[in-house]
């Protein structure tokens, strides 16, 4: 379904939204507004965009929108279930408290890209700055570049992979995010340590890297897991399977 | 928050329209700070000729035959030129620091904003929008520009704790963060003869890079000190005479976006301040990584 995105907008049934000429509001109220509706609007352009912030921010619906150009804070936050695709560069923030659905960004992502995120996936195809899922929450984050300091700080489940290198302090104060580097790694945050790559990891990781569109790019077998040494928080074995 | 912009040309075929360009990339970032706005513009300047921006509560009265006075006083050519509270004093350079005293002397009510030869700083409580019409920035020409809007956290909303803060002939400094140990730095620069005009924590951050060039740092080495003397958060963007520098503290949680093509250098808190620039799509758009210390000079 990624894939077809670029092919499915030239289609008639594309709706174009100028962000400049119609305004933020109307934006977001548009597509809110297609919620549990039965509707043929489903692929949507969004044009004029200017760095602006807050663009397709709490969307509930199986939506997949195409966003021309950079933007600002938290683009795609919040989303359930659509498909948001940033051909440019995204502003802080982008997928924050992302519930489901799909977060691509064609270009650089800037701090904290996909914080608190509690489901579906976010894949980044140039380089996340600074923070890069803190806090994540059982979000999958796919970073095809390198991501910068104290990302995954305090992330307690979901996955991180990134094909490039890491920042200092990376998964400092983890709980059981699992995180996937495939270069270096500048320092690891207290309590974060290395880990065995298991066969169970190895498939995790091939499944990660072919929905977050980098399959042939990377080999599971190129990374390193990072995880909780469990020693700064109550780890009970008993909860291991709600991570 | 607070808002800062900036932009360094080279292309000197933009110099005509860097108050233009540099006023939209301000007001683009309004909603970062709406306490006060200010802009330090550095235009060619005249060989053998320095200026003085000087700020008044009460410009009518302050202004009224000043330059007669200052001729008086110092001798040579004087200029004044009126911008609604501010005015431009010009005078031989050699007499810069003389006509500064005189100044003081003169008009005691007056704030000196910046002295050098190329820079002009204009800054005010209010709108970004405002701040620049009342000083008609957009007809202002230069060479490099720095623009902030702020969100005060660390001293009061008035004009002398609005940005740009000259600390040294043709320098400035902007900030987004805020210092922690700005009280103990302005103490030890009090000793080495610096001068503070506020109890503003962002002018102790000028007053460290005046002071570091004053003996004999560069640019890049003055501002690579702040990364081991200045304890706090902060983005700093800083204009010398013929430079233009960017740090970030090594949290960098204060945003920063620069772009970079054969024309210009240009800093934005976000990249929405810059998407107005001629030749953004192509240029070359990066995060300034954190206690890395970049600047240009021409």
């Amino acid at each position: 379904m990624l894939h077809a995105t670029a092919n499915r907008l030239d289609a008639e049934s594309v709706q174009t939204f100028d962000l400049a000429a119609r305004g933020l509001r109307a934006l977001n109220e548009t597509l809110h507004a297609l919620k549990g509706q039965p509707t043929n609007q489903t692929v949507w352009e969004i044009v004029n965009t200017k760095g602006a912030h807050a663009i397709a921010v709490g969307l509930d619906a199986p939506l997949d929108v195409t966003v021309r150009g950079t933007t600002g804070y938290y683009c795609g936050g919040m989303n359930k279930q659509a498909t948001i695709r940033i051909d440019g560069s995204a502003g802080p923030g982008v997928a924050e408290n992302m519930m489901s659905g799909t977060v691509i960004v064609e270009g650089d992502a800037s701090q904290y890209a996909g914080a608190t995120g509690r489901g579906g996936l976010l894949v980044i195809k140039g380089n996340a700055s600074s923070r890069c899922g803190i806090s994540m929450k059982g979000i999958d984050i796919v970073v095809h570049g390198s991501i910068g300091h104290m990302s995954a700080f305090m992330a307690q489940s979901g996955n991180l992979v990134v094909l490039g290198d890491a920042g200092d302090s990376l998964g400092d104060s983890l709980y059981e995010a699992r995180l996937f580097v495939r270069g270096s790694v500048k320092s690891l945050g207290a309590d974060c340590v290395e880990k065995e790559m298991r066969p169970e990891h190895h498939a995790l990781l091939e499944d990660l890297l072919r929905r977050g569109l980098a399959e042939g790019k990377a080999d599971p077998s190129q990374f390193r897991r990072y995880g909780s040494a469990r020693r700064l928080y109550t780890f009970h074995v008993d909860n291991a399977s709600s991570y | 928050m607070c808002g800062i912009v900036g932009l360094f040309l080279k292309d000197a075929r933009l110099e005509p329209h860097l108050g233009e360009m540099l006023a939209d990339m301000l007001i683009t970032m309004t909603d970062r700070g709406p306490d006060s706005a200010g802009i330090a513009i550095y235009g060619r300047g005249q060989a053998g000729r320095g200026k003085l921006t000087v700020q008044s509560a009460d410009p009518e009265a302050d202004f009224a035959g000043l330059d007669r006075d200052l001729r008086a006083e110092v001798g040579g050519h004087v200029g004044l030129e009126v911008k609604d509270t501010h005015a431009v004093i010009e005078v031989e350079a050699d007499r810069l620091a003389a006509a500064r005293e005189a100044v003081r002397a003169l008009r005691p009510g007056l704030k000196v904003m910046s002295a050098g030869e190329g820079i002009e700083i204009y800054k005010e409580v209010g709108l970004p929008r405002d701040v620049a019409a009342r000083f008609e920035i957009a007809r202002m020409a230069g060479t490099h520009g720095i623009g902030h809007t702020r969100m005060a956290t660390e001293s009061a909303v008035t004009t002398a704790g609005a940005h740009p803060f000259s600390t040294g002939a043709d320098q400035c400094l902007v900030h987004n963060g805020s210092l922690s140990n700005h009280n103990a730095v302005r103490r030890g620069l009090r000793r080495a003869g610096m001068r503070f005009e506020t109890e503003n924590d962002t002018e102790v951050a000028a007053a460290y890079l005046s002071h570091r060039m004053e003996e004999g740092a560069g640019l890049g080495e003055a501002m690579e000190g702040t990364l081991r003397d200045l304890d706090g958060f902060f983005t700093f963007v800083v204009g010398t005479r013929n430079g233009f520098g960017v740090v970030r503290d090594p949290i960098a949680c204060k945003p920063a976006v620069m772009a970079e093509t054969d024309q210009y250098v240009a800093f934005g808190s976000e990249y929405r301040a810059m998407v107005g620039l001629p030749g953004i799509e192509a240029a070359r758009v990066w995060e300034p990584e954190p206690a890395t210390v970049y600047f240009w000079e021409r």
